[in-house]
């Protein structure tokens, strides 16, 4: 979700004194400070002795920076940023040649995204530490991060949808991660597409879309769903009784295609959409649907070439649920839902009406019956709408303002995060009632319980992911770090632990044990296993050539020295391709390479790895290049120079290392 | 490097005469069995393995086909710092190194480098030479033996 238009909800608007005054003035809300809701012991319950390891990784959106942040729990700490959907020149990811493939789409290369909802990939309805999901909401994306070797592994586009929001969340057994559009739009050819935007009723769908993952990571559109236009926003899997359905919030029934703020609030109930995904794929099986038009890019990382291999598709298998009766249906859900959350058991599944003072709860039992009695409100736009009261497990009454997102723990319980009362509130699923809640410091968005979202919650505590910073750290000007806050749910009561600063907006996130992590680390590329076209294994397969005004300089890294570290001949208007594979075979040794005015960044090459760097140069001269990673004592001697002369030279093209007395 | 092994390298280093990297010197302490620090790397620098003893190797006549897939791997792994002359690059030439070090010593050196590197005096005599530690190369043992008689030729 965004931040400063919700601000914009409602008639406070977003400032400091306003989001105070919520906090203070809420029913149920006693005014709080810090010193009144952090008990004496909380630090010992994040304190994580030096040398020692956190419990938990949390996996936690980047936001815009369109990254993946990963931190320890209990005690908060950043362990590192995945580059993702978005360049970063400390890795040279997007940069290197090699990794560029990565960020390529149908509109070509995407250097940035905005990242929302990470998603661990499971067996049986519970996160197995194989991979982490992320969408990316603006260029409809999908990436998939291998938790061996915490990179970026693949990226799907997703043809035919406008903002991936409602995304990536996966099924029981990741046979699927899904892909809902936020935004409805036109498909088609380009006639199709070129109509009014007044058309929205008439013209405008929206999709969900079924991304297969297979045993290597790599991944392609299975089917989509094409649905009345509206926004999808959230989505989570059934599992247990209500394995084979999935569930997504939708907004915006209105069809307002302009000033949504106001018009597409108009309604008391929007809907959360049921699919039978099983039985979609049963038709897809039996050669149902239709390809139609929607180019789209799968990439993937090989780790043996050390280098993105993308696959292009010209179009995807859609399913209109109109003509395929049982596959999809409406629920109405108060009002403009955000989270669509379902418990460890699978009968229940959770709305969160953001604009609502209501928190609906819908039984899976019940909407069969109702789908096997035929209990409709109606039709729309074509697909059957269950009556509500049919569906309906109960209403949690007056809970807080604004329910955003759901999570659960083992013991019958959920804790649903509220934006504009700015609280988590921990209630009984079962009876519907409210047991405990607590302030937090500034408006949550999402919250995470390890395994909240699964069928077996780790429980232990729960973390708000919060909109709104203000004076909770060290001011740093006008814009400040976005922030995390940690609670115990151990007890009786929920307690808060600690505060941590998070890195771009942290939509959401998700929490495993670090031991079902830690087993799969991968520590370096095995040498031996390197297919780069231009790995050299070993000093003696370094060498220059020039292909063209193409210069080709196969190099390699140990401590601490480069081969070549002289080269000459090259000449103004040749493109130097530096071509480096670091020999090094042990863990955390990676080698940098930073080249004197290459309009780029740098390479940070792990051991094992081959990675290229281009240059083109636009001076005559002598200019060095350098390790930019501290690999030993002699890393500062870890330099080299080429020299570039003008484009008429003869001097003969060469590269070479000079030992004062090598031997052989 | 526990404190202990710091002073003695400071005390050593000021009367050392330096001429080769750790391989040019004719007398020498080969220690009788190295013993783990209580602080010395744990698994995670992959060095808990037993440590190489004389009774592991047995050296014969020189294996040909041993020695191509030494070579092999001294190409790849090992000759960006290592000439087989006796000159020093970063570590110390090759060259007569079988006579100069215990094939136990040498193994140990691929093998089990952080454990030598904390414990072994030998060793540390040729890290405050060369000021680089030696990179563990994660050989198997199996190529570990096959290096050892592509030196021996040499």
């Amino acid at each position: 979700m965004m931040k400063r238009p919700l601000l914009m909800t409602g008639a406070l608007m977003g400032a400091a004194g306003a989001v105070f005054l919520l906090v203070n003035t809420m029913p149920g809300c006693k005014p709080n400070t810090t010193k009144t809701v952090v008990t004496g012991d909380a630090a010992s319950k994040v304190y994580v002795k030096p040398g020692t390891h956190d419990e938990f990784y949390n996996f936690v959106s980047g936001g815009f920076s369109g990254q993946l942040g990963i931190y320890g729990l209990p005690s908060g700490r950043l362990l590192r940023e995945v580059p993702v959907f978005s360049v970063d020149p400390e890795s040279g990811y997007g940069y290197s040649e090699e990794s560029k493939g990565m960020l390529m789409t149908s509109a070509g290369f995407i250097p940035w995204d905005d990242s929302h909802h990470p998603e661990l990939s499971q067996t049986n309805a519970v996160p197995d530490g194989r991979w982490c999901f992320i969408n990316g909401n603006n260029t409809p994306r999908v990436a998939l991060i291998d938790l061996g070797t915490f990179r970026t592994h693949s990226i799907i586009e997703i043809p035919n949808s406008a903002g991936n929001h409602s995304s990536p969340f996966s099924t029981p057994n990741t046979e699927y991660v899904v892909a809902g559009t936020r935004f409805s739009v036109p498909m088609g050819d380009d006639a199709q597409r070129d109509v009014p935007i007044s058309s929205y009723k008439e013209n405008f769908k929206g999709t969900v879309s079924f991304i297969k993952p297979d045993t290597s990571g790599r991944m392609s559109i299975a089917f989509q769903i094409v649905t009345p236009g509206v926004n999808f926003d959230l989505a989570r899997t059934g599992k247990g009784v209500s394995d084979g359905w999935f569930f997504f919030s939708c907004y915006n029934t209105e069809q307002a295609y302009s000033l949504l703020e106001v018009n597409a609030s108009q309604r008391d109930k929007d809907f959360i959409m049921a699919v039978n995904w099983k039985k979609a794929e049963q038709l897809v099986k039996e050669g149902k649907g239709k390809r139609v038009p929607g180019k789209h890019y799968s990439n993937w990382w090989n780790d043996r070439t050390h280098s993105a291999e993308s696959t292009v598709y010209e179009d995807v298998l859609q399913i209109d649920p109109k003509e395929y009766p049982g596959i999809v249906y409406f629920m109405p859900c108060p009002k403009s839902p955000h989270g669509c959350d379902v418990n460890p058991s699978g009968e229940y599944i959770v709305g969160s009406g953001k604009l609502a003072a209501l928190i609906p709860v819908f039984s899976f039992k019940k909407i069969q019956d109702a789908i096997a009695k035929n209990e409709l409100e109606g039709e729309f736009a074509g697909i059957p709408v269950l009556k509500y009261e049919s569906v309906l497990h109960g209403e949690v009454k007056k809970p807080g303002l604004g329910p955003l997102h759901t999570e659960f723990d083992a013991n019958g319980n959920a804790y649903t995060s509220f934006f504009v009362s700015s609280e988590i509130v921990k209630w009984n699923v079962e009876k519907l009632e409210v047991v405990d809640r607590v302030p937090t410091y500034y408006s949550i968005g999402h919250l995470c319980v390890p395994g909240g979202n699964s069928a077996k919650p780790w429980g232990k505590y729960v973390i708000a992911y919060n909109k709104i910073t203000k004076d909770r750290y060290l001011p740093t000007g006008p814009e400040l770090t976005q922030s995390a806050q940690l609670y115990s749910i151990e007890g009786d009561k929920m307690e808060l632990l600690l505060d941590f600063p998070t890195t771009g907006e942290p939509h959401y996130a998700q929490a495993c044990p670090a031991d079902l992590v830690k087993p799969r680390e991968v520590k370096f590329f095995k040498i031996d296993e390197n297919q780069h076209p231009y790995v050299a294994k070993g000093e003696k397969e370094t060498k220059v050539e020039r292909k063209g005004n193409e210069v080709h300089i196969w190099m390699t890294t140990i401590r601490s020295h480069f081969a070549p570290d002289n080269i000459e001949g090259v000449k103004l208007g040749d493109e130097v391709y530096f071509h480096v594979t670091n020999l090094e075979q042990d863990w955390d040794v990676p080698h940098g390479f930073a080249m004197k005015g290459a309009a780029n960044a740098e390479l940070l090459i792990m051991p094992g790895e081959t990675q290229t760097l281009k240059w083109v140069p636009t001076k005559v001269g002598v200019q060095p290049f350098y390790c930019t990673d501290f690999c030993s004592a002699l890393h500062q001697e870890m330099q080299g120079y080429i020299r570039v002369s003008p484009a008429n030279s003869n001097i003969p093209l060469k590269g070479e290392t000079k030992s004062v007395d090598a031997g052989s | 490097m526990n404190t202990k092994h710091i002073a003695a390298a400071v005390l050593f280093a000021g009367s050392l005469v330096i001429t080769a990297c750790g391989g040019g010197e004719e007398t020498r302490k080969v220690p009788e069995g190295v013993k783990m620090p209580e602080n010395a790397p744990s698994a995670e620098g992959g060095a808990a393995a037993g440590l190489i003893t004389a009774a592991d190797i047995t050296l014969g006549e020189i294996d040909n086909a041993m020695v191509e897939k030494g070579k092999t791997t001294y190409d790849v792994k090992c000759q960006a710092c290592h000439s087989t002359s006796e000159n020093r690059v970063v570590g110390p030439g090759w060259k007569g190194i079988t006579q100069r070090r215990k094939p136990e010593w040498i193994m140990n050196m691929m093998l089990n480098i952080d454990v030598m590197l904390e414990s072994d005096p030998e060793a540390q005599k040729g890290l405050e030479q060369c000021l680089v530690r030696m990179p563990n190369q994660n050989l198997s043992k199996e190529e570990g033996r096959q290096v050892l008689e592509f030196m021996r030729t040499l």
